[in-house]
Parts: C-alpha cells; sequence; structure tokens
C-alpha cells in the first residue's frame, strides 16, 4: 500500500469551528497569481535575460558613441597628412597606428565607422520601409495582385545580388553613400516584402481578424489595429538580420573600389588599404577587420536574442 | 496483485521565468499487472506529465524530476537507468501513445519504415520477417488492405488511422505497459467510440497493463480497472472504477462527474459548475489546492493540506470533509448513479 | 412553431475549390429556419460542414447557391446601410479562445473595438461599458488592462462572448464554444450562455459536436453528416427516438459518465468519406449497417416523418 496513506487523520489540535461549510471563495478564486505584464515588457524582460544578447546590444551602444565622438573630439584630423610619421605601429601618440600618408588610424577607423553603420542601419531601414509596404499591399489586395507582385519580387531575387550592386555603381557612376544605398537596396527589400505578405496573410485568416470583419471593423482598421502590431516585431527581427549584410556589402564594394572614395572612408575601404602592406603592416588590416567582425557578430547575436524575446511561442 | 509499476512521492518541476512551477506535488501509485489505470483531471493538473515522468521523457521540455522521487518498473529503479538501459526498455517494455498523432509520426517515412524501425532498434531479424510482423500488426489495429497501407505516409491517412498506427508501432514488441495519452482527444465521436474498442481488445490479448491519461471522464467509464482524479499537481481521489462512480468523496470529483450533463437533467437547467481556474502552480501548497473553488470549503481547507484518507483498500480522498469533525454532506444531485434511468 | 423565424436557410450550398479542378461539397443542399429566441443547434462530427455552414449564413464566406432570408430579406442583396445593421445584430463567438483574440490588445481594447464601430459614446462612457460588460460574464473590472495571455481558456471564452455582447446583438453563432475548454469551465461557459439566453432574449445556433452539452442546451436540432443535414428536430424526440441511423450510431457512441443500462453500441464501420468525393445515392451509405440498393442509387429527401421531425434517409419509417 502506499506511504503517503495515512488510515486516519493526524490529530492535531483541531477546532470545531474549523469545520463550518463556507462554499466556495469566488472572490480569491479568479485573482491573478502573476503581477500584469504587457507584451513589450515581456519581451524586453527576456531580452536582458539573454547575456550574450545584452552584450551584444552595449557593444554595438560603445560602437557607435566611439563613431560619432571620437572624429569630434579627438586632437588628430581624419585627413592631416603627416608624412614624417607614415607607417608608425601602433603608440601612446597613435593608438592604432598611422597609414603610409601618416594619418592617424585611431581616428580614421571610428569614421569610416560612421559611414559602414549610416549605410547597415539607413539601408535596413529603407529595406524594411519599401519591404512592408509592398508586401502590405500584396496581402491586402490579394488575388491576381498579389500573384503578379509576388512574381515580380521573385524575379528581382532570382538576380544575383552583388551583380546588381556592382552594375548600379558603374552605371551610376559615383560612389557616394547615397549611390551605395540605393545600389544595395533595389533588390535588397524582396525577402522582407515576402516575410510581411506571408506573415499578414496568416493574421488576416487568424480568428480574431474574422471577429473583427463580422463585427464591421473597416478594411482600413482592421490592417492599422491588427495587422501592422502583430507582425512588427517580425519585421523587427528580420531588419536586424538584414544590417551585417549590409555592412558587409559596403565592405565588399569598398575593397574592389566601388565604395566611399578618399579621404573619405569606410571600413572597408580603410581595409582595402591596407591590404598592400598587409605583410609588413597588419595593424593597419587589422583594426578595421576586428570592427567589422565585432559589429557583423553583435548585429547577428542581438537579432537571435530579439528572435528569441518576441517569438510568442516561447511564453510561458 | 503483483505490481508492474511503483511510483513513489513523485515531484516534478519546471523552472521557468517567474520561479519554479512545482507541476506534480508528491504523487504516489502502484499499477498492477494486466491492469488499467485512469488518471484523470483538467489541463494543467499533472496528469500528462507524471505519465511522461514515468517514461523519463521530461528532460527535453526542461522538466526535472526531484530528489527523493522513487519510479520502479518490473522491479527496476527507472530513475536510476542510463540514457541506454532506459531506451532498452522504452519502445520494448513501455511504450506510449500521444494526443497528437500527426507530430508523433515521421512525415516522411512511411508507416510501414517507422513500424519496422521500432522492430530492428530492439530485435535482431530480417527485413522481411519484419515486415511480416508490421502486416501483421496493422491486421490487429485493424487496419484495411494492410499491405498497401504500409507504403502510405502518415499524411495520407485520417487522424483515427494514424493514431491506430500509432498503436501498432507501441505494440510492435508486446510491452507489459502502455501509455495512452489522451489518445482519442483529436478524434471525433464514432472514430473514437472504435478506437476505444480496440484499445480495449488488444490490453486483454496482450495481457498488458495500460495507463489512460484523459480529462475525458465518459471514456474511463468502460475502460479503467482504477481511477485517479488529479487535481494542481496531487491525487485527490482515487479508487476502482465503481467507487469513483459510484461513490465518489471528493468535492472536485462531484464537479467533474456532474458538469456533464445527464440524461434525467432537465433542458437548459444550470449545470453544477465550478468557479474559478485551478491555482497557479508556481505557488507553494500551504493549503487544500482545491479549496478557493469548493463549495463545501472549511476553515480547516484553508489551514492545512488533508491526508489521503483511505475508506477501502483502495479508495482514497484527500479532503478534509472526510474527518471525523467535519459535517456530514451530501454529493449533488446526480453524482453515485442516482441518474439512472 | 407559427411565428416568423429569423433566418431561412434554403437549399444553400456552399463549394470550395480543391486541388485539381474538384470541388470540396462542404455545404450541400442544406435547409432550416431558425426562430427568434430558440437555440438551433448543428451537430456531427469534424468536416460535416457545420462550421462552414455558420460561418456562410453570416457572410464570413459568400455562398455557392441558394438563399439566406434574415427576417424574410435575403442577405446577398442587402444595402450598405442594412448590411452595417446585420453585422451589428449578428455576432459570432469562436472555438479557439487563444485564436480568437489579438495578443497585442488589451481586453478593454477587444471588448471596445466592435463596439466603438456602432455606437457613439464617450470615453468614460465605453469604459463604463466595458466595465459592465465584464462583469455580466463573471469577471471583474482590472481584467479590462489585461492581455489575452495572461488569462485562463475559460476566461478567454468569456471575453469572447462580452465582446459579441457590446455589439447588442440579438443572434449569435456559437462555434464550437466549449471544445477547447476543459469539463469543469464547460459547465461556466455553458451556464453563463443560458442565463445571457434568457435574459437578453439571444438567439443561438449552437454548432457542436458535444452531444451531452447540445442536448443541454438545444431546443432543436439538426444533424450533418458530410455537408448535408441528415436529421432536423427539436431535442426530446431527437435523443429519445432518433431516426436516422447515423444518428442513432452517433449517439450510441457518446462515452458515457452516468453509466446506466448499456445499449448495445452500434459500431460504425470505416472511416467519414472525402466531402471531394461523397458515395452516391444517400452520402451516409457507405457507413449505414442498413443500406440497401437504393440507398447507393438515390439520395432521399428530407421528409417529415413524425411532427416537426425531419430525416433523410429511404429506410427511417421501417427501422
Amino acid at each position: 500500500m502506499n506511504e503517503n496513506a495515512v488510515n486516519s487523520i493526524q490529530e492535531q489540535a483541531l477546532d470545531p469551528k474549523d469545520f463550518q461549510i463556507q462554499g466556495a471563495d469566488t472572490a480569491s478564486a479568479e485573482l491573478f497569481a502573476r503581477k500584469p505584464v504587457t507584451y513589450w515588457r515581456d519581451a524586453w524582460r527576456r531580452f536582458f535575460e539573454n547575456k550574450l544578447a545584452v552584450v551584444a546590444l552595449c557593444l554595438l551602444i560603445v560602437i557607435t558613441l566611439c563613431t560619432i565622438f571620437v572624429p569630434i573630439f579627438s586632437s588628430h584630423s581624419i585627413s592631416a597628412h603627416d608624412l614624417l610619421n607614415r607607417k608608425q605601429w601602433p603608440s601612446a601618440q597613435h593608438w592604432f597606428g598611422t597609414d603610409d600618408l601618416g594619418r592617424d588610424l585611431f581616428v580614421r577607423v571610428w569614421a569610416g565607422g560612421r559611414v559602414s553603420i549610416i549605410i547597415g542601419v539607413l539601408g535596413a531601414a529603407i529595406v524594411a520601409v519599401v519591404g512592408c509596404i509592398y508586401g502590405g499591399i500584396a496581402a491586402y489586395f490579394g488575388g491576381k495582385v498579389d500573384m503578379l507582385m509576388m512574381r515580380i519580387v521573385e524575379i528581382l531575387s532570382s538576380v544575383p545580388n552583388l551583380l546588381v550592386v556592382i552594375m548600379m555603381s558603374v552605371v551610376l557612376e559615383s560612389s557616394s553613400i547615397p549611390t551605395l544605398l540605393f545600389a544595395m537596396t533595389v533588390t535588397g527589400w524582396c525577402p522582407i516584402a515576402r516575410l510581411v505578405r506571408s506573415q499578414m496573410l496568416q493574421i488576416s485568416r487568424s480568428e480574431y481578424v474574422m471577429a473583427a470583419r463580422l463585427m464591421g471593423v473597416s478594411p482600413l482598421k482592421i490592417v492599422v489595429r491588427h495587422m501592422i502590431p502583430n507582425t512588427f516585431s517580425v519585421i523587427i527581427v528580420a531588419v536586424t538580420f538584414r544590417i551585417p549584410g549590409l555592412i558587409f556589402g559596403e565592405a565588399f564594394l569598398s575593397n574592389v573600389g566601388l565604395g566611399v572614395q578618399p579621404p573619405n572612408t569606410s571600413w572597408g575601404a580603410l581595409s582595402s588599404a591596407a591590404q598592400s602592406s598587409l605583410l609588413y603592416y597588419p595593424y593597419m588590416m587589422f583594426f578595421p577587420a576586428l570592427l567589422i567582425a565585432l559589429t557583423m557578430l553583435s548585429f547577428t547575436l542581438m537579432g537571435d536574442g530579439l528572435r528569441d524575446a518576441l517569438d510568442p511561442k516561447l511564453r510561458r | 496483485m503483483d505490481s508492474l509499476l511503483t511510483v513513489k512521492n513523485l515531484n516534478v518541476s519546471f523552472n521557468t521565468y517567474a520561479g519554479e512551477v512545482k507541476a506534480v506535488r508528491g504523487v504516489s501509485f502502484d499499477l498492477g499487472v494486466k491492469e488499467a489505470l485512469a488518471m484523470v483531471g483538467e489541463s494543467g493538473c499533472g496528469k500528462t506529465v507524471t505519465s511522461k515522468a514515468v517514461m523519463r521523457l521530461l528532460s527535453r521540455s526542461g522538466g526535472i524530476i526531484k530528489e527523493g522521487s522513487r519510479i520502479e518498473f518490473m522491479g527496476q529503479d527507472i530513475l536510476g537507468l542510463s540514457t541506454r538501459e532506459l531506451n532498452r526498455i522504452r519502445g520494448s517494455k513501455m511504450s506510449m501513445i500521444f494526443q497528437d498523432s500527426m507530430t508523433s509520426l515521421n512525415p516522411t517515412m512511411t508507416i510501414g519504415n517507422q513500424i519496422m524501425e521500432n522492430i530492428f532498434t530492439h530485435e535482431k531479424t530480417t527485413r522481411q520477417k519484419a515486415r511480416e510482423r508490421a502486416i501483421e500488426l496493422l491486421k490487429l489495429v485493424e487496419i484495411p488492405n494492410p499491405e498497401t497501407r504500409l507504403k502510405n505516409y502518415p499524411h495520407q491517412l485520417s487522424g483515427g488511422m494514424r493514431q491506430r498506427v500509432m498503436i501498432a508501432i507501441a505494440l510492435a514488441l508486446n510491452p507489459s505497459l502502455l501509455i495512452a495519452d489522451e489518445p482519442t482527444t483529436a478524434l471525433d465521436v464514432t472514430i473514437q467510440a472504435q478506437l476505444m474498442d480496440l484499445l480495449r481488445s488488444l490490453k486483454e490479448r496482450f495481457s498488458m497493463s495500460v495507463i489512460l491519461v484523459t480529462h475525458d471522464l465518459g471514456v474511463v467509464a468502460d475502460f479503467a480497472d482504477k481511477v485517479q482524479v488529479m487535481y494542481a499537481g496531487t491525487i485527490v481521489e482515487r479508487g476502482t472504477v465503481d467507487e469513483i462512480f459510484d461513490s465518489p468523496r471528493h468535492p472536485y470529483t462531484w464537479a467533474l462527474l456532474s458538469s456533464i450533463p445527464g440524461r434525467a437533467q432537465e433542458s437548459k437547467s444550470k449545470l453544477y459548475s465550478l468557479q474559478g481556474t485551478p491555482p497557479d502552480l508556481l505557488l507553494p501548497l500551504q493549503q487544500c489546492p482545491f479549496a478557493p473553488r469548493c463549495q463545501y470549503c472549511m476553515p480547516i481547507c484553508k489551514k492545512a493540506i488533508p491526508k489521503e484518507n483511505f475508506l477501502t483498500d483502495t479508495h482514497g480522498v484527500a479532503c478534509w470533509l472526510q474527518h471525523p469533525m467535519a459535517p456530514k454532506v451530501t454529493p449533488p444531485a446526480g453524482i453515485g448513479g442516482y441518474d439512472h434511468e | 412553431m407559427s411565428k416568423q423565424p429569423l433566418f431561412e436557410i434554403k437549399n444553400l450550398k456552399r463549394y470550395f475549390p480543391a486541388k485539381g479542378g474538384k470541388t470540396v461539397k462542404a455545404v450541400d443542399d442544406v435547409t432550416f429556419d431558425i426562430f427568434p429566441g430558440e437555440t438551433f443547434s448543428l451537430v456531427g462530427e469534424s468536416g460535416c460542414g457545420k462550421t462552414t455552414c455558420g460561418r456562410t449564413i453570416l457572410g464570413v464566406y459568400p455562398k455557392t447557391s441558394g438563399s439566406i432570408l434574415y427576417e424574410g430579406e435575403e442577405t446577398a442583396k442587402m444595402s450598405k446601410a442594412q448590411l452595417r445593421q446585420f453585422r451589428r445584430r449578428n455576432q459570432m463567438i469562436f472555438q479557439d479562445p487563444y485564436s480568437c483574440l489579438d495578443p497585442r490588445m488589451t481586453i478593454g481594447t477587444i471588448i471596445q473595438e466592435g463596439m466603438n464601430v456602432h455606437f457613439k459614446r464617450t470615453p468614460a462612457q465605453r469604459n463604463e461599458k466595458v466595465t459592465e460588460l465584464l462583469f455580466k460574464v463573471g469577471l471583474t473590472a482590472d481584467f479590462a488592462s489585461r492581455f489575452p495571455h495572461e488569462l485562463s481558456g475559460g476566461q478567454r471564452q468569456r471575453i469572447g462572448i462580452a465582446r459579441a455582447l457590446a455589439m447588442e446583438p440579438d443572434f449569435i453563432v456559437c462555434d464550437e464554444p466549449i471544445a477547447a475548454l476543459d469539463v469543469s469551465i464547460q459547465a461556466q461557459v455553458i451556464n453563463l450562455m443560458i442565463d445571457l439566453q434568457q435574459e437578453m432574449g439571444l438567439t443561438y445556433l449552437f454548432i457542436s459536436h458535444d452531444l451531452s452539452m447540445v442536448r443541454h442546451i438545444s431546443d432543436r436540432i439538426g444533424v450533418m453528416y458530410l455537408g448535408s443535414l441528415v436529421e432536423l428536430s427539436p431535442t426530446a424526440p431527437l435523443y429519445e427516438k432518433p431516426l436516422h441511423p447515423y444518428t442513432q450510431a452517433l449517439f450510441s457512441a457518446i462515452p458515457d459518465v452516468h453509466r446506466g443500462k448499456k445499449e448495445q453500441r452500434i459500431h460504425l464501420q470505416g472511416e467519414i468519406p472525402s466531402p471531394i468525393n461523397p458515395p452516391s445515392g444517400c452520402k451516409f451509405s457507405s457507413r449505414c449497417p442498413y443500406a440497401q440498393d437504393r440507398c447507393h442509387e438515390e439520395a432521399p429527401a428530407l421528409r417529415e416523418l413524425e411532427k416537426d421531425h425531419f430525416v433523410t434517409c429511404h429506410l427511417a419509417a421501417q427501422l
């Protein structure tokens, strides 16, 4: 027989008053045991539980702050040549050393970071906006419109991305930041558009949208109040994952000579310039490359953290 | 009766952001050879977790079996086994079927291969023999044209058929214990009736013990030998089917039995219903877990957890109403067989 | 019943296109009336078309053919203003309490959503109304600031009911409202629905596969099989003396907690055929224990065998 079984109820000092039936306590039966948590606060908490993602976020903040302030407050200038101090190894004077024209690399690396990060963030923003509008329209109208729009997306995304970028830079014959951005986002929005469309289609079939429609809520309101908020988290995650790709794209283009032109610089341009003397002066390559790697890794880790934090399926 | 499975003081917890959720709290029970035990309760009462703990299937979902728990199966300490020893038992000596047959079957494999795979893992045999055995098994679970069905993929079968295939896989090696976790919940009534009949006849034929996990007392009534009613991770009442259905003692069992409208009940009359929702398992238990929703709640219920009191060898109730000092209460109308036409 | 019906459904058909140019006859020639103040139930197994039927009546899906008259008026031909009224007066409660509430909205916003389209109220009045509705479904005012994921299944279902009630409707399609709930919670929701009906004079179209609950709540019942109505009757006669062999089998398969004398269970052979390719003649003929040659060839019509008790079966009178 069972050990837990006790054949007579334990005799304590029991009060007969304890044995009067009071009935169900309906007031406390529906009380919340847990504190109220809004969706975003909950997501925020889960994001902060992810140590790697938080470290990545901090790193990104530090990098961004440095790119903004180091060039402003540094005693060295970005473009001032100092032919006496060419190709100096890192020292107390020049923390990252100097390049072949004697320019301080510490300042140049951070100034170059501006370009890289602007292209990454701005590019992602453009991709997100275009993708959302396109995907949203396709999902909203559905039917033939949807079919046509999605075929266009399929054709666009079947063209190799880098080819388009290189062609664009050559055709536009300029290598300014806007050109770079345009070249990289011209087909870059396609995956986002697809994602937004499928997510919206899924939501439009959900029962809460059906309920809203049955209550006579206007289609526009349904889009604004149900479709967009519920697609939002998916878009944030997807866009975060796009940023490293854009930063790398810029680095690649600068490396093949299609990126920003001197005296302006970027991480890609810096590492490209360092290539020729890599064997003798590896530090010139090391710092920009390290920052590219760190930034890309941080965005990826943060994207991972965001995805875990925003995915409602992981909620308990 | 020989005991096949003994569970003693089983405690299972899940760690979540909000803290430790104690899903199963000190559950003990015995299962005899050839016995059918039903674990009944609402979602979140710990019935599925208990059955998975027996198979040691919890680690992947983050469940932790606490220190001091004991599970003995055929004289072996399940909790002390290595993964390898465990795999030898799982699928051969004890097997499990789940509610969702679509996700429990591999969609990219024919059902024949899935049945045969299970045979190969545990037995050295030829492909030809395994195939014959698979056909025999499909016949056993009453699937028409077993030879052609072997080549089907899960999505080509209906829900009822898939559940039959699951049973065939589970029975491939003549297990001594079959755990059926809500096997008919996703199915329609007519299919459910077919499947329960099948399970009943297979149980006799294979001399198996069965643990049936379900929320549906109706299914239990003509299947199980013993019933245990669970609430908030504890067993609140246990007994033979007759004891539970004809003379239930726990107010929660009363509620479960009478919230299903009976034939004699007047149409659109008030159904006996419970207010509120089950307690959050995050909170420590200091009172009877059912107290806040119990119509017969007494002050003592909120002061101490009632101990399980055995009325007969088999019929145990954890309720303060069983105390000699407690007033006598009669169960709500329609309970305990008053409703027989 | 000589009252004017609220809904008259005549020869309603709803087909869906399927792969390979085939059609799924989800609802195939269904005729019934719903009278004001009653609970009309559609029962049947999954895939029998009961949900599609309910949704087509409310206009979620356009009908393929047939007519749906609402207070004598064809719903497909309603003017914009009429449709607006139709949308307010006819509501729906859903099966899945998890997917029927927008996870990003608070309970208060969810309840207000439809109400704000149809009623001009100040924000204070709206909040007051929300509190009143929450109270009506047995919840408290502090639920308004909560999010759906914080609620249990039963509580969410009651929010779904409150959202429907906010429109001050007179007809509600209840699509398997208790199927996803625990037994003790099912009784809570059913009690609430019965109370509300008596208090507000609501008409329900109750769609369910739970036969014991259907008996409890319904005034009249239609039994569906493969898109067709096989039996239509007031509740009591249907359960006392089901005429259609399918209804008989369905009732005998109900697992029963009230263990009285066991009747011999009728075993249905095989599975429900696909609605893409239903059997010829009587749709039930492939599984019917009494099927004769005639059943395989000729589709039976719905006929009134006893007063108000209709059945679609050639043999019903003899069985």
